[in-house]
């Protein structure tokens, strides 16, 4: 496979805080990929040394094999919708649509004007006065008709409801299927485009801790609970990413099951519960407080 | 779409599933890949992962340019192998339940016939 994204060892400071730690990973070409993590994980600084936004303080980064700093064969080949685009003072969206007709040669402006119906989009409305929501699928429609083999979405829907999100996914899904391209989606939600994710990346503070397929993700964790006693016996000294109790009942978040295993749970009693992609992710990036702490002294 | 197992293989499962009740017939065109995607809203990648799953089993079958096609014999073959799965899947938990709660052979007969007849 082709290799859109290939960083290694990148870092990005900023005085004593570091964004970006160390990330080495690809992403391959034509595939949908998550880029996920909490708040200030380092998802934009990712995304902005990718897109030669900012400056690596070092490692490497290659984009379409090339180093992507002030680099135009790279650069009109990218779309990066950020998460808080700003517009100039008096541009109205239609004033948005005709100038990315400049930035990205691969333009559909058809597909434009039917994603601006989707949205519903004003276009002749001054943007300052559009709401939160309307912003975003601005960027959302520039994104998708940019048809830019290397698309990235930070968080692009602030303040979209839940019938224009399912618009996104669903347009989404239909021209990549049609014009197949390399994305790469950050969100905070995670639940609702797991299963449009082909490769998933997890980031927190600054490292990359998942680099994984969204198939091997998936069943990759199980949720087991019944009396402590038997759930004890069954995890033995397996790895325990998550744990719960109550009274004299547990419930304990473990890695891969085999069948034998599953079925060996169900005869000592216990339940066994899947655990989706956000969950597992919310597991594997909240540590508690003493632990970071320690992390930042070290 | 059940968390629990990989998104392929549900997607498999229920073209087979829409081939054994009729739904699909024999030598009748399924659906594409890009159609199954939007369907389900997976990405199409998972959704050609799953079909592929049964054209490696024979079930479907290509044909080049035009589009995928179930392959004729496949529902008699789908039913044999579901058949020794009921065995597995259904039998053998029905038979341990009914142990635990003291039920005996003869008694879950019964309750089997009573069921089929109401």
């Amino acid at each position: 496979m082709n290799a859109v994204i290939e960083a290694s060892g990148l870092t990005k400071r900023f005085g004593d805080v570091v964004a970006v730690d160390d990330a080495t990973f690809r992403v391959e070409e034509n595939q949908i990929s998550g880029l996920l993590g909490r708040n200030g994980a380092g998802k934009t600084t990712m995304m902005q040394l990718l897109t030669g936004q900012d400056f690596r303080t070092s490692g490497e980064v290659r984009v379409f094999g090339e180093n992507p700093v002030e680099n135009s064969r790279v650069l009109s080949n990218v779309c990066f919708v950020k998460e808080s685009q700003r517009y100039p003072e008096d541009f109205r969206p239609t004033h948005v649509f005709r100038s990315a007709a400049w930035f990205f040669p691969h333009w559909d402006a058809a597909f434009a004007e039917r994603l601006i119906a989707d949205f519903r989009l004003p276009l002749n409305r001054r943007i300052k006065k559009l709401s939160r929501g309307q912003v975003s699928a601005i960027g959302v429609i520039v994104g998708l008709a940019s048809h830019a083999p290397l698309t990235f979405f930070d968080e692009p829907y602030l303040g979209l409801d839940a019938v224009a999100r399912q618009t996104f996914y669903d347009r989404l899904l239909e021209d990549y299927a049609e014009n197949p391209r390399t994305v790469v989606l950050s969100t905070h939600l995670i639940d609702e485009v797991s299963n449009l994710l082909e490769h998933v990346l997890v980031i927190d503070e600054g490292k990359i801790i998942v680099d994984s397929s969204a198939e091997e993700l998936r069943g990759s964790a199980t949720t087991v609970a019944g009396s402590r006693s038997a759930v004890d016996a069954f995890i033995g000294a397996r790895e325990v990413l998550h744990r719960d109790d109550l009274g004299g009942l547990a419930s304990v978040t473990v890695g891969r099951l085999s069948p034998a295993e599953r079925l060996a749970a169900g005869q000592a009693g216990l339940e066994l519960a899947p655990v989706s992609l956000q969950q597992l992710i919310v597991r594997m990036t909240t540590s508690d407080e003493t632990q970071s702490e320690r992390r930042r002294i070290a | 779409m059940d968390e629990s197992r990989p998104i392929f293989v549900q997607i498999a499962e229920g073209i087979e599933n829409d081939i054994l009740s009729g739904v699909l017939a024999e030598e009748g065109q399924v659906p594409s890949t890009n159609e199954f995607a939007s369907f389900y809203r997976i990405n199409p990648a998972t959704a050609g992962k799953g079909v592929n799953l049964l054209v490696e089993a024979g079930i479907l079958y290509k044909k080049r340019g035009i589009g995928m096609f179930v392959a004729e014999g496949s529902r008699q073959r789908l039913v044999a192998k579901r058949r020794d799965q009921f065995q597995s899947e259904y039998v053998r938990p029905l038979l341990a339940e009914a142990g635990k709660l003291g039920i005996s052979p003869a008694q879950l007969t019964e309750m089997i016939e009573k069921e089929g007849t109401a």
